[in-house]
């Protein structure tokens, strides 16, 4: 197999934004099982890892279009998408910076967009599809999975308040551990796919592959490899966001909101009706805030949410669109690209060294977790 | 633009009834569960419990099991 120096490009700033969608997602599947105690920090990014290694062979379903017809697939060359994947990475460091759990797959559409328009023109853009795609989907995601967390969460606390408490609290953990590895496993069937399909598909149209193949093993391996490893390194900022500052969560809440947030990301997948994992986890927290009585939802970080979910895509499209004008330049606007992303990922990392959040961050709060009873709610 | 509503009432309502089932037979397992401790503290035998437990916990782990199904097979 012959490979051009672009499509080494392509292939490792494909296996950087994996990295950052593993990390930015790990707090999805693990966030509430982490707040609520039922698991040990370390023991859950390792758990979320694994499922992600192990869902990325299950399908490559979704690997079989990267763009899912947003762009025009013909059009795109690998220094557009080299372009569109550092818009990505950009953003999805940025959102974490800011504690903020954004949709990956919006970066990466996001990115891919403003490259492409830039490189071929607003007609290789198919904005009919976003709005099918990702506007449609970004608004129903969080209401279609938090209005099932709300009748999930009801549910369990109507039906187990007037019961011994200490059983209720040892159930729930233990049912919470299952229903996030559900989430992790989702998680890995989905987001992997994503960098597999544009690996494949520039290994397609760089000749190195035959046109309608699907993604040959290595692809798989090292995609699956970048996703659990960003997953194990965890993105804090973010679990801390959805485990401890939307609501505060008890472990029957934790577990309705997984439930209702694998449901949903499984019967769209099956369906065919693509939701973003972010927006259903953060939907599934919210709506199990507002299930339980007298819990509390901040609504102003929720909101700071809403806003993020909304620039991600328009914020990814214009670092696409610019870093596709240098890198069409040539060679040499490509490395100056490659450079400018590098040296930013590290400034953030830097910035993110002033304030760090770790997973003792997360333990802060414990006590008051320990001590909890769910509330009761009057029959 | 062409908007799937009928994917998405069926993504709706086919996760909300999953999710209803679940969490339902899963707290209903709890509820069993607790009984039988109940049962057990006061000189009964709590089978009862235990069995109704055991059912819930079963069927849940069927619907379960029918979702990694689904994750495999899609």
């Amino acid at each position: 197999m012959d490979l051009s120096l672009i499509v080494l490009v392509v292939i490792v700033a494909a296996l950087a934004f994996d990295f950052t969608n593993g990390f930015h997602d790990t707090a999805n599947a693990m966030a509430t099982s982490i707040a609520t105690g039922a698991l040990r920090p370390k023991v859950a990014v390792t758990i979320s890892a694994v499922l992600n290694l192990i869902g990325a062979f299950l399908s490559v379903e979704v690997a079989k279009t990267i763009s899912g017809g947003i762009v025009d697939d013909a059009k795109i060359t690998p220094v557009v998408v080299f372009a569109g994947l550092v818009g990505a990475i950009l953003w999805n460091l940025l959102t974490w910076l800011f504690g903020l759990p954004s949709s990956s797959s919006h970066a990466l559409f996001g990115g891919l967009i403003g490259a492409t328009w830039v490189a071929s023109g607003a007609d290789a853009v198919r904005f009919g599809k976003v709005v099918e795609k990702v506007l449609v989907p970004a608004v129903a995601s969080p209401l279609v999975a938090g209005l099932i967390a709300v009748v999930g969460t009801y549910l369990v606390y109507r039906i187990t308040a007037k019961v011994r408490q200490d059983v209720v609290s040892t159930s729930f953990k233990r049912a919470q551990v299952l229903s996030a590895s559900m989430v992790s496993l989702a998680h890995g069937t989905n987001d992997a796919q994503k960098t597999m399909g544009v690996i494949t598909l520039t290994l397609i149209s760089s000749g190195a592959l035959a046109a309608g193949s699907g993604p040959p093993l290595w692809v798989v391996l090292s995609a699956g490899i970048a996703i659990a490893l960003g997953t194990y390194m965890g993105g804090w900022r973010i679990i801390h966001t959805m485990g401890r500052k939307i609501t505060d969560v008890q472990t029957p809440q934790g577990f309705a909101a997984e439930a209702g947030a694998a449901a949903t990301i499984l019967a769209s997948s099956h369906l065919g009706f693509a939701l973003s994992t972010t927006h259903v986890c953060s939907g599934g927290v919210i709506g199990s805030g507002v299930g339980r009585r007298l819990a509390e939802v901040r609504w102003s970080v929720a909101g700071r949410m809403a806003v993020a979910w909304l620039l991600t895509l328009p914020a990814a499209a214009a670092v696409g669109a610019v870093a596709a004008e240098v890198a069409t330049l040539g060679t040499l606007g490509t490395v100056v690209v490659g450079l400018v992303l590098v040296a930013a990922a590290l400034g953030i990392w830097l910035w993110s060294r002033r304030n760090p959040v770790t997973p003792e961050s997360m333990a802060e709060a414990e006590p008051e977790s320990e001590s909890e009873q769910p509330v009761p709610i009057a029959a | 633009m062409h908007i799937e509503w009928a994917a998405l009432g069926s993504v709706f309502v086919t996760a909300l009834a999953a999710v209803v089932v679940v969490t339902g037979l899963f707290a209903l397992g709890v509820r069993a569960v607790a009984a039988r401790d109940d049962a057990r503290e006061s000189g009964g035998t709590g089978t009862a419990g235990a069995v109704t437990a055991g059912v819930c916990f079963t069927a849940c782990a069927v619907v379960v099991a029918f979702g990694i199904y689904l994750i495999v097979a899609a």
